[in-house]
């Protein structure tokens, strides 16, 4: 076990990291939530009869995935360790919680763990009688082109996909419909991150990648994944239309007239002073054509400690996605009145 | 004196010099996925086995298949993540095929190896050349295959180097899966992680037979 402590990470124990944020997190619920099992949180007063929404990740990226737990949003989260993926025992607790009978949607981002350890967990599930669909999120533009979309990563764009379907699921009756629903929303959805300096790992210390001080990777996933390749330093407005032109290059028809929900997202240190800055100059760019942001949010929600970086998500809005967009949420993570 | 079959505690003996191996090679195998990855190989792994020496110290082994399938169960319950998932299944598949056997030979070598790499196959959807533990395990499978009818010493001496000249080519290779597979041509010359411990934990099988 390391002593050191290099990235100053105001902790107890670096190896009891994500079991601590845990019970931390269902504090924070004030009640509205409780713990379940090993590492599982759940909300209470679910509604009866209804299908369940699951969600659950690796931990160190907070407020997600557990954070969006919530009235409107997912009615559980499987919490795995640092970086890593529940195992399925965890989602097996989880699944057991927040079924009612309906069956229970999985909705997690797109990483080989997190993959195999809800398909274990799903097979644990069945044997308990357990219905279970899966959505994976895959919403990362830059980590696959648009015809090996299954190779894509799930990022911030999670954030509003489990908002869309934590409104579904207060609504609908049958797991099929929220499970047509929450790819509906993946399917509308793309973002496109940047990176400027890394995180650090909580139990080391050392950096979860290393980028040169005057570059930005553009395209670089949450833990430092390549991405399209890297560009000198450059202004807010010249990285917005370059993040936005990413987007608009991808499969996702944006049309005068659409409507979208834009999330500008920080990966952890980013300021809000840099976000507010980027979005004044992503505006102009998107308003030029014809689109229309429904609603905006600027905030700090899928994160990798103090990694460096911003992210821009679009979620194309029909009238149904609309309409459940416009529901209210509340969550640790994010709150929509 | 090397040993031509193992019993049941024997076996159970070799798992936990495994998992000691693998607990004092973390610093190794962290730098080989940090080289490649988020770094956080090795200390999935030392939790893994930690909580596999637990399990299997916390009661009498039942039989040579429940050793192996402790190993695996323990893995995938606190590591999590992808690693978890594979060695999980690794040594759970593996064991299974062990059922009834109450002597580990180079045969039960053998069809342990073949489960459990068929297993990893399944669930993670690797093959030969993608750059995953697969490029140990399934050399090893088919050494061992081929060795079957040695005596348990000298199949695990040729499987153990077969191992190795697996992890090697792997530094070749480009990945396909994982976090690593985002850097393209920039992961060669580097083993995957997943192969090095493959390696770690077959020379503890080789070291505690031959011995």
């Amino acid at each position: 076990m390391s002593q050191a402590n290099p990235a100053k990470k105001i902790i107890n124990n670096p190896l009891k990291c994500a079991d601590e944020l845990f019970e931390g997190l269902v504090l924070a619920y004030d009640g509205k939530a409780r713990r379940v099992g090993t590492r599982s949180i759940v909300m209470n007063g679910l509604r009866p009869d209804a299908p369940a929404l699951l969600v659950g990740g690796g931990a160190g990226h907070e407020p997600i995935y557990h954070g969006l737990v919530g009235k409107g949003m997912a009615d559980g989260a499987a919490v795995g360790e640092i970086f890593a993926a529940p195992p399925p025992d965890i989602v097996l607790e989880a699944a057991q919680a927040v079924n009612r009978g309906k069956g229970v949607l999985f909705l997690y981002g797109n990483y080989a763990g997190d993959v195999m350890n809800f398909d274990i967990g799903a097979e644990l599930a069945a044997d308990e009688g357990i219905t279970v669909k899966t959505v994976i999120i895959a919403d990362d533009v830059c980590s696959a082109p648009p015809a090996e979309k299954h190779k894509r990563r799930g990022v911030a764009g999670l954030v509003p996909i489990t908002k869309i379907a934590g409104a579904a699921a207060q609504t609908v009756d049958s797991l099929d419909e929220l499970a047509r629903i929450a790819q509906k929303a993946c399917d509308n959805t793309r973002t496109v991150g940047v990176s400027t300096k890394p995180g650090s790992i909580p139990a080391t210390g050392k950096p979860t990648f290393e980028l040169a001080d005057d570059v930005i990777g553009l395209g670089m996933g949450i833990h430092g994944e390549k991405g399209v390749g890297l560009i000198p330093m450059c202004t807010a407005d010249e990285l917005a239309a370059k993040i936005l032109d990413l987007l608009f290059a991808d499969d996702l028809a944006l049309n005068s007239g659409d409507e979208i929900v834009f999330f500008v997202n920080s990966l952890g240190s980013t300021h809000m002073m840099e976000l507010l800055i980027l979005l004044r100059g992503a505006k102009p760019i998107l308003e030029k054509r014809g689109i229309k942001i429904h609603q905006t949010i600027v905030d700090n929600i899928v994160t990798c400690q103090e990694m460096a970086g911003v992210s821009f998500s679009i979620i194309k809005l029909d009238a149904e996605l609309k309409k459940l967009w416009d529901m209210p949420c509340e969550s640790v993570g994010y709150t929509k009145l | 004196m090397p040993k031509a079959t193992l019993s049941k505690d024997e076996v159970k003996a070799m798992l936990i010099l495994a998992c000691e191996r693998i607990i004092a090679a973390e610093p190794m195998l962290s730098q080989a996925d940090r080289d490649l990855g988020d770094g956080d190989h090795g200390m999935g792994m030392e939790r893994g086995m930690r909580a596999a020496i637990e399990k299997l110290n916390a009661a009498e082994v039942e039989s040579i298949e429940k050793a192996f399938s402790t190993v695996g169960m323990a893995m995938m319950s606190s590591m999590g993540g992808a690693s978890g998932a594979i060695f999980g299944t690794f040594f759970r598949n593996g064991g299974k095929a062990l059922n009834g056997k109450e002597a580990f030979d180079a045969a039960g070598l053998a069809a342990f190896l073949k489960a459990g790499v068929d297993g990893v196959k399944q669930r993670g959807g690797a093959a030969i050349g993608d750059k995953t533990c697969v490029d140990a395990m399934e050399p090893a499978a088919n050494k061992a295959a081929e060795v079957a009818g040695e005596s348990l010493p000298e199949a695990i001496k040729a499987v153990a180097a077969a191992t190795e000249a697996g992890k090697d080519a792997s530094k070749a290779m480009v990945a396909k899966f994982g976090r690593a597979k985002t850097l393209g041509e920039a992961c060669i010359g580097f083993p995957d992680a997943g192969a090095c411990s493959v390696v770690v934990i077959i020379d503890a099988f080789r070291d505690f037979i031959v011995a």
